[in-house]
């Protein structure tokens, strides 16, 4: 929304949205963080592998430019709900990486000082109220922080991440369906990633689109390329306008595809190394942001080389931090499981 | 179906039993009424008999183990019986843990714990000294109410459902001993009595406590069998909680001493299979037996037992003769001993003594009695007292006959002289009585012909 | 000045409860199916609606988990939502974000938010609702750390109880029994609160203390009433909340009459007897218990719609009475 001049700004009249919007710097902002996440995922991948991190994690190598298109046009106010592959969504709203090394690590450093891990990483303070171990289990958490968002006044804006599963909970259909009758400010954003862990969309989800869900729930329903990250961040402008105005709810379904398994236990069975190979050759949504900031100028190959070598320091010291971090004491396992009282 | 053999209950407070040696092995053929084995209780050794003739199998019974009363201790199979083929419950176990017996023992868990598989158990050996761990049902109050007190839970009497001790019981035994005495009993029922201090413990000090003021290697450590155990209980109860005075006087002996020389030497010759014997060898304890008798006799309000409730006046003189035993000692009774001649109170004596020694008593012989003799004269004692042994109410401690000056009428002379110490309870006997009934023996003692007749 | 007390019925308390925290704090609002010109299944919301409004008074549709789910985002966001179940049996439709949300929120997010979320229960049988809206849950959601659980069983507590659970920050289960709706008792007027985590001793006696929770509080002092003229004195507990429970209360009463039975309507096993039980058993007071403990619990049946079956399936006063008659002269 700021940045552009109006010259620059009338050089790119047919340019994508986002090229439009936003001035170079926030564009290169959105590479270096869009790197963050990959490289985020890649360097717990490999602690993982080294066995310093433990349970699981559900890694969203693939879908970084959804993560970073719904988030653009949101502020630090407004709120978001996530899923067990959460970590993009995290980043994408605000959150340090080496804090969430640290809770990884399981150490007191991290946002959940080592209570919440992976799958429940969080950080209220930048608006993510966390990512949530239940399909399904955010949607109506969302709608609940805009209902608060209506009552309160405070003209917050609430995103609501799942995935193309959460889509068949019932959750999800009386979420949507008291969010509309009570035009609330929340946005629901479907990361299609084509399986719900092994279970293709074509096998478990009766109509084509996640999107032609919305009119069940008199809201708009609007497909984007999830993988084009101006689609995506186009498509959220529009939704969040709406929910600022107290036009309702939007329903966006970001088709993406996530690079590694579900979890690490996945053995990969239900999708060909053809059409894995596919998506991470062509359709990579990284490489293709890239591709679109150089071709319009925005910047070149020793700035896309500068953004990947801040990234990998910020990452290596991440994992510093996060190793060094004091673990929590086996005395205070019981904290936090009431509010302190004062 | 093959015959369980259980440990029997002999004994009135016997909550289990230590079998001190088989007599017939695994395997054996066994008649019916055969002595299978011997158990040790905690006074006495008894023989136990084979319920049923055939094979001796599953002898799970060890020598020297607590076992519970009631538990199977062995299996006898008929002849060509299959082995293995065990009745469920024993008929027996059950009945012996469904009423309580008359002494008020409560019945033992043994009942209950049979294994219903007629698999016999083994009960484990105590963990910690004086404290059964296979005790009776009791309730958690109970038991605890009795640890505090110092009482035995399985020697208190249960009214509760299947004989279940509960507070009131331990209350009133109590009350009936006379632990009350030193613990109030307001303060025992308050529920509160977790802050009460608690009854004056019968070990002040731990074992742990007391092995660490001697070197390591210096001593070696005996465990204790049953009657050291029972001893140590009973004096520790007896001393603790009974009112004792005592009262001192001095017997001249010689006009006794020369009566049992006549008495023995007028002994009928007897024919024994060793040869010729006298049918009687009076000793001075025996006189003193009988004394202490007639003396109870004539002062009869001497001769009593202190309950709560009332005073128990006896009709006769019961009186227990302290026996030195190995590992102990073991009071047989004399019973009516003030219508007995000497030389049956001597011959009795005799068989009991011997008897004693070698732990056959019967429970009824050494269990109860009105008062009791305590006589170390023979260790050249002068004088001691002696500790109540309850139910009694008195015991007189006997020293050694020893020539004395005396002075009579204004004039030394020599005679032999015996000082005896009487122990009362002061619940029962009060000072003058005490004196009454130890006059009455002195005149006795003195006057030796008034046991004759 | 004190403050002035009338007769409320136990409904009349929460509504008033409900309607002084409204009042008290903006942030404080209502939602559940039929609460508003209905005034709810069990009248409890009444007329609250046109007091406040339809926005404070939220008619949610039929739709517990998502009704739940937003009750636990409005919780965590600033707003403090009392949510009714129109019956206890739906919880578990609800039972995904009560249990893995709402209760586990704070801990998972490390102490991040709290979630100050009230949900009420009307529970229990004797409605002639049949098998799956009679049920008593509250020993499932006592099991969970995270949520507090309260079993108030007066108008007085009912309000009080209330109060103190809006003012909890973390998520508090009011489980009402049905019955208890139309009894009448003692509320003063204004603002109290009865704390959550006390129990009560509704009634002192020597000789057997009968912990007892919800409508069985009542039944309770019925049967203590006519155990007085048989010489046996009952001290009543009344635990009032679940979790955290009030253990030394319980355990100081067991010390001092030395016998316990717990009555519950939920199903006996498994259940709050079961926790009072082992709990005691676990104590200082293990070395004061003079019978064996016993409990008094619904039947291991489904609750079932023939009045006289219904009643049979749950304890009744003269249970309560033959148990503690058996307890005391020692026939258990």
């Amino acid at each position: 929304m700021a940045g552009a001049s109006k010259a620059v700004a009338d050089s790119r009249a047919n340019l994508p949205f986002v090229y439009r919007q936003y001035g170079a710097e926030q564009l290169k902002q959105v590479l270096y963080k869009m790197y963050l996440i990959r490289r985020f995922e890649e360097g717990a991948e490999e602690c993982y592998t080294r066995g310093l991190i433990h349970g699981t994690m559900h890694l969203s190598i693939g879908q970084e430019a959804s993560a970073m298109g719904i988030c653009m046009p949101l502020t630090e106010d407004d709120q978001i709900t996530s899923t067990h592959r959460g970590h993009g969504h995290c980043i994408a709203k605000g959150a340090e990486v080496k804090r969430m090394f640290a809770e990884f690590f399981g150490k007191t450093t991290g946002y959940c000082k080592g209570r919440g891990g992976s799958m429940h990483i969080a950080d209220v303070g930048k608006g993510n109220l966390g990512a949530n171990g239940i399909v399904g289990g955010g949607i109506p958490i969302a709608v609940g922080a805009a209902l608060s968002s209506k009552m309160m006044k405070t003209g917050k804006v609430v995103i609501s991440f799942f995935g193309d599963g959460a889509n068949n909970e019932g959750a999800f259909h009386e979420a949507l369906n008291m969010a509309a009758v009570w035009q609330l400010p929340v946005i629901f954003v479907c990361e299609n990633n084509g399986y719900g862990m092994s279970t293709s969309t074509a096998r478990s989800t009766a109509v084509k689109n996640i999107a032609d869900r919305a009119a069940a729930y008199a809201m708009p329903g609007v497909i984007v390329n999830g993988n084009i990250f101006s689609e995506v961040a186009e498509a959220s402008h529009k939704a969040v306008e709406r929910a600022r105005a107290g036009e309702g709810p939007t329903l966006i379904e970001s088709k993406t595809y996530r690079h590694r398994g579900h979890s690490k236990s996945d053995r990969n069975r239900y999708r060909t190394k053809e059409e894995i190979e596919d998506w991470m050759s062509n359709r990579d949504p990284i490489t293709l942001f890239e591709n679109e900031l150089r071709e319009f100028g925005f910047i070149d190959d020793k700035g896309i080389e500068a953004i990947r070598n801040a990234v990998a320091q910020e990452i290596a010291d991440g994992i510093e931090f996060a190793k060094a971090s004091p673990s929590p004491d086996v005395s205070e396992t019981g904290n936090y499981v009431y509010t302190e009282l004062a | 179906m093959p015959v369980e053999v259980i440990l029997p209950k002999v004994d009135m407070d016997m909550a289990t039993g230590q079998i001190s040696r088989w007599f017939a092995a695994e395997g054996a053929q066994v008649k019916k009424g055969d002595v299978l084995f011997e158990i040790e209780t905690d006074k006495a050794a008894m023989e136990i008999d084979a319920p049923a003739s055939g094979v001796l199998r599953d002898v799970t019974g060890k020598e020297g183990v607590d076992i519970p009363v009631g538990a199977a201790v062995a299996w006898i199979y008929a002849e060509g019986e299959a082995y293995g083929d065990k009745a469920p419950i024993s008929p027996l176990v059950g009945e012996m843990s469904a009423k309580p017996t008359e002494g008020g023992a409560v019945p033992p868990a043994a009942g209950s714990q049979a294994p219903p598989s007629g698999l016999p158990a083994i009960s484990p050996t105590r963990g910690e000294i004086g404290q059964s761990l296979t005790a009776g049902r009791a309730t958690p109050l109970a038991r605890r109410l009795a640890r505090e007190a110092g009482l035995k839970i399985d020697e208190i009497k249960g009214s509760g459902p299947r004989g279940r001790v509960v507070r009131a019981d331990v209350e009133a035994a109590l009350e009936k001993s006379s632990v009350a005495f030193a613990q109030p009993t307001a303060e025992i029922t308050s529920p509160a009595s977790a802050e009460v201090p608690p009854a004056p413990s019968p070990k002040p000090m731990s074992d742990d406590q007391v092995l660490k003021l001697f070197e390591q290697g210096s001593y070696e450590l005996v465990p204790h069998d049953n009657m050291r155990k029972t001893i140590a209980r009973r004096l520790v109860e007896a001393k603790s909680t009974i009112p004792h005075f005592y009262l001192t006087l001095d017997c001249e002996l010689d006009a006794l001493l020369a009566l049992r020389t006549q008495l023995n030497a007028a002994a009928p010759v007897k024919k024994t299979e060793k040869g010729e014997a006298p049918a009687y060898k009076l000793s001075v304890n025996d006189m003193v037996i009988k004394a202490m008798a007639m003396a109870l006799k004539a002062v009869p309000d001497a001769n009593a037992s202190w309950t709560d409730s009332a005073m128990v006046k006896h009709k006769h003189a019961d009186v227990g003769v302290a026996v030195s035993i190995p590992g102990g000692l073991i009071t047989p009774i004399i019973r009516k001993a003030e219508e007995k001649t000497l030389s049956t109170i001597s011959n009795e004596m005799k068989d009991l003594a011997s008897r004693a020694r070698s732990r056959k008593l019967k429970p009824e012989e050494y269990q109860g009695g009105t008062t009791a003799v305590s006589n170390l004269g023979m260790f050249g004692i002068k004088d001691f007292a002696a500790v109540i042994n309850p139910p009694h109410a008195t015991i007189l401690a006997v020293g050694a006959g020893e020539e004395r000056a005396v002075v009579r009428n204004g004039e030394i002379r020599i005679a032999t002289v015996m000082s005896v110490t009487l122990s009362t309870d002061h619940r029962a006997v009060d000072g003058a009585l005490g004196a009454e009934l130890l006059g009455a023996f002195k005149r006795l003692i003195e006057n030796p012909m008034g046991m004759l007749v | 000045m004190d403050a002035m007390v009338r007769e409320l019925s136990y409904a009349q308390a929460i509504q008033e409860a409900m309607a002084i925290a409204m009042d008290m704090d903006e942030r404080v609002f209502l939602m559940g199916e039929d609460i508003g010109v209905y005034g709810g299944a069990f009248q409890v919301t009444g007329d609250l609606v046109d007091r406040y409004g339809a926005d404070r008074v939220l008619d949610t549709p039929i739709s517990e988990l998502g009704g739940a789910g937003v009750a636990v985002g409005a919780a965590v966001t600033g707003m403090r939502p009392i949510f009714e179940f129109q019956f206890s049996d739906f919880a578990t439709l609800a039972m995904e974000q009560i249990v893995n949300q709402a209760a586990k929120m704070r801990f998972m997010l490390g102490g991040e938010v709290s979630v100050p979320l009230v949900m009420r229960f009307p529970a229990g049988s004797g409605t002639g609702a049949a098998a799956q809206h009679s049920q008593s849950f509250e020993a499932w959601l006592g099991h969970v750390p995270g949520l507090k659980v309260i079993q108030p069983a007066t108008p007085y507590d009912a309000k009080g109880m209330l109060l103190a659970a809006v003012a909890d920050p973390d998520p508090v289960m009011i489980f009402e029994h049905k019955l208890l709706y139309k009894m009448k008792g003692p509320v003063p007027e204004g603002y109290y609160t009865v704390p959550i985590g006390k129990a009560d001793i509704r009634r002192e006696g020597r000789d057997l203390t009968i912990v007892a929770t919800s409508i069985m509080v009542q039944k309770a002092l019925d049967a203590a009433a006519v155990l007085e003229a048989e010489g046996i004195d009952v001290e009543v507990v009344d635990l009032r909340t679940i979790r955290p429970m009030d253990k030394q209360t319980v355990i100081d009463s067991v010390k001092k009459t030395s016998r316990l039975m717990c009555v519950y309507e939920a199903v006996k096993t498994l259940g709050i007897g079961a926790e009072v039980s082992a709990m005691i058993a676990e104590s200082e007071a293990f070395d004061y218990l003079d019978a064996p403990i016993v409990r008094l619990g619904g039947a291991e049946t489904p609750i079932p719609y023939n009045p006289e079956l219904e009643k049979a399936t749950v304890p009744q006063v003269p249970d309560i009475i033959g148990a503690a008659r058996d307890l005391v002269k020692g026939v258990r």
